[in-house]
């Protein structure tokens, strides 16, 4: 039997047309798409797709259940691993992960492993997702600080493992990046709340407005709680340091997406939050985040909207999908340009950035050829609005409130792979331990801290 | 949901609030903020902490009616409940025994203020306070001042009370007849950095608590960042407070108008329902 060599694509709104809304660009797989995409899967005995899984599912497995039509069961076997499959089938770098490892590759494309979970996923929210059993109590409580990907998977792991978790976050929704930092037209916010419904439907409960550090300190919590997660995840931009950065008109890109998505400023004044950003937009840096604020841009009505990187498209950091999705959508490369000032008018109002032009040398340490300037290369360009998306760190404010914590020299805390930090009982995981990655790898710490807080538990 | 337990009308456009906030009252300290959300549609505003009551799990703050938000704050009553209240944040003030200080408060500044005031004068300070308004009308908890105060002077500037003209006038008198050891200034960016300038040429430390804008208030957007000593600082959590002398006030001013056409047309379209 001969197997099709390509992925079924998944339907998407036109770019002319989802730049003037917010709403998500792929439609998902029909069930008819999807069970013909599932019956690609070989089977394969060594199931080579699970080793790429940071959250362990069994892959081949509910492939299986989309083949033979049973949604339910399909959604079942997901969920065994992941509590956040209309997530992670949505942000997830699949084709890093799980769908590198497919056997199909050798052929052609893998199988659309991401938009079938993906499409599971949706099918069981859209169906209404049933209330799990709950496990026997151990009456043990833990208390997990951030409500990120790392610390809803860890929470519901951990409610599954039967003890009572409390998660506290310091804003006013759940989900830390997915909410103030990924956009609505990647990762449409009633689907994060859903997946928050879920996970506090095992039994966990989320206290907003709780900025752990200052409302409440790691200590308290270790009086009061059997062991401490901490998913505080790297939410401190990172700056360019060139002259003119605190002008009227540059934001860190976290300022930017939150007042966007978080805050909901594209729907101002029916919202109370603003965000101004001009006829013509700037956008520095090439990761996810950089892809997602030059999208933003456009359909916050920007004429024009650039990505000013210092390398070239071969060394971005961000998903081959969402740098393809910018250029569809008419985001504007300039590659191998380095901001070296930003110009404002007599006011203090942004008007210009100022760039050198380089080119690849020698690789650095990363492996990338590194950017070297070229002299007297300098051009300028006009814009209103710079938006810096170079990377974050930590978040500095349990590392600075709770001293007997070590912390490395980029700021996270210091953990081990199962999160175990240098206090017994406290754990960490995802970005603050980590620096900043991926959604689906704070997860999978998620998952490890949940199992080593338990046998913590156990011994306890 | 954090219910108004008390409400004072302290003048046209200044209003008093004691929010029940347990948590936050528990641990708030001098010079520290909160950050509140009226709604589900609300922005998120911080407000320096006027006042707390740890046994009655309330803090106290005192807004000027100046935006969307704050003339929606003003509107609400006792049993009314605002969605979000969270903190106590940033950095409280630095408060040991310093000698003579002088504490100046302009405007709503006078509110932040208090607590100060009433810290430095039990760490055993001599405290003279300094408060100034545009009219006597304006002027904020004088008794309450006044009560932990060794010396307490009034500046207006249309001079319906004390003396007329700003509160550095007066600072000025007190630094010639006095050796003072530390200045607290509180109040509109202006009057923070004159008072900062005067303060640095008789070199006396001064410390200025500043109100940029704010989204999240933990450190994690930066629209709040202040140039300090020419190096970048969130004033949300390094601060609110700053050494006055390095403080970029110039910048400030520039940042704090970032939004003023958006926060025009949102209080023309709510003074339209």
């Amino acid at each position: 039997m001969s197997v099709r060599k390509t992925k079924h694509e998944m339907p998407e709104q036109p770019p002319q047309e989802r730049i003037k809304n917010f709403k998500e660009v792929p439609y998902g797989y029909t069930k008819e798409i999807a069970i013909e995409e599932a019956k690609r899967c070989l089977q394969c005995k060594n199931k080579p797709c699970m080793k790429g899984c940071p959250v362990e599912i069994d892959i081949p497995g509910f492939i299986t259940c989309i083949a033979q039509g049973d949604f339910d069961k399909a959604a079942e076997v997901i969920k065994a691993k992941n509590n956040l499959p209309a997530i992670s089938g949505r942000v997830c770098p699949y084709e890093s992960q799980c769908e590198e490892e497919c056997t199909l590759k050798k052929i052609g494309e893998p199988v659309g492993i991401g938009r079938l979970e993906r499409f599971i996923a949706d099918y069981e929210r859209e169906k209404g997702k049933k209330p799990p059993k709950k496990p026997k109590s151990t009456g043990k409580i833990v208390a997990v600080v951030g409500s990120g990907p790392a610390g809803l998977t860890c929470a519901g792991d951990l409610a599954r493992m039967g003890h009572a978790v409390t998660v506290f976050e310091a804003l006013h929704d759940p989900g830390g990046v997915l909410m103030y930092g990924i956009p609505e037209f990647r990762l449409p916010k009633a689907i994060v709340k859903s997946e928050v419904e879920y996970v506090k439907s095992l039994g966990v409960a989320i206290n907003y407005d709780v900025v752990v550090g200052k409302t409440i300190d790691v200590k308290e919590l270790m009086e009061e709680y059997d062991a401490v997660f901490i998913g505080t995840g790297a939410g401190l931009p990172n700056w360019l340091n060139i002259p003119g950065e605190n002008l009227d008109g540059v934001y860190s890109a976290n300022e930017f997406l939150t007042r966007v998505n978080m805050m909901k400023a594209y729907k101002f004044p029916e919202y109370d939050t603003p965000v101004k950003i001009g006829r013509i937009v700037a956008t520095f840096g090439a990761g996810n985040v950089a892809m997602d604020c030059a999208r933003t841009s456009l359909r916050l009505g920007a004429e024009k909207s650039y990505i000013l990187y210092r390398r070239t498209e071969a060394e971005m950091p961000a998903r081959a999908e969402e740098i393809e999705h910018a250029k569809q959508e008419g985001v504007i490369f300039k590659l191998l340009t380095n901001p070296i000032r930003f110009i404002g008018d007599e006011k203090g109002i942004l008007k210009e950035v100022e760039y050198l032009k380089m080119q690849l040398g020698e690789p650095d340490d990363s492996g990338r050829r590194r950017p070297v300037p070229i002299p007297g290369s300098e051009e300028k360009i006009p814009i209103d609005t710079a938006l810096v998306a170079i990377g974050q760190s930590p978040n500095p404010l349990i590392p600075q409130t709770m001293k007997e914590l070590k912390i490395g020299k980029h700021g996270n805390i210091i953990a081990d792979d199962d999160g175990r930090t240098s206090v017994p009982g406290i754990f960490a995981g995802g970005d603050i331990a980590t620096g900043a990655a991926t959604v689906i790898l704070a997860m999978g710490a998620g998952k490890r801290v949940a199992r080593a807080i338990d046998t913590y538990l156990k011994n306890k | 949901m954090y219910e108004i337990i008390e409400k004072k009308v302290l003048s046209d456009t200044v209003k008093l609030m004691k929010i029940k906030a347990p948590l936050v009252a528990k641990k708030a300290q001098p010079g520290q903020f909160i950050i509140l959300r009226i709604d589900e549609r609300g922005e998120r505003i911080p407000l320096t902490i006027a006042d707390s009551d740890p046994k009655k799990g309330t803090i106290t703050i005192i807004f000027l009616e100046v935006g969307k938000t704050t003339k929606q704050l003003g509107t609400l009553n006792v049993g009314d409940s605002l969605e979000n209240f969270a903190g106590p944040l940033g950095m409280p003030s630095e408060v040991k025994k310093y000698g003579t200080v002088v504490c100046v408060g302009g405007g709503v500044g006078i509110a932040p203020l208090y607590p100060i005031v009433k810290a430095l004068k039990e760490s055993g300070n001599n405290v003279i306070s300094i408060l100034g308004a545009k009219t006597k009308d304006l002027l904020l908890l004088e008794k309450e001042i006044e009560a932990y105060s060794d010396e307490f002077y009034i500046a207006t500037d249309d001079g319906s009370k004390g003396h007329k003209g700003f509160v550095s006038d007066v600072l000025q008198k007190v630094i010639d007849t006095q050796n003072v050891n530390m200045v607290m200034a509180i109040g509109p960016i202006i009057m923070m950095k004159v008072v900062s300038n005067l303060t640095k040429k008789y070199d006396i430390k001064t410390l200025v608590s500043l109100n940029p804008i704010m989204v999240d208030g933990t450190g994690m957007c930066g629209g709040c960042r202040v140039s300090i000593d020419g190096k970048t600082k969130f004033a949300c959590v390094d601060g609110p407070e700053f050494d006055g002398h390095k403080v970029d006030y110039d910048n400030l001013m520039l940042r704090n108008r970032r939004f003023i056409h958006a926060e025009g047309e949102a209080c023309k379209l709510a003074g339209a329902q």
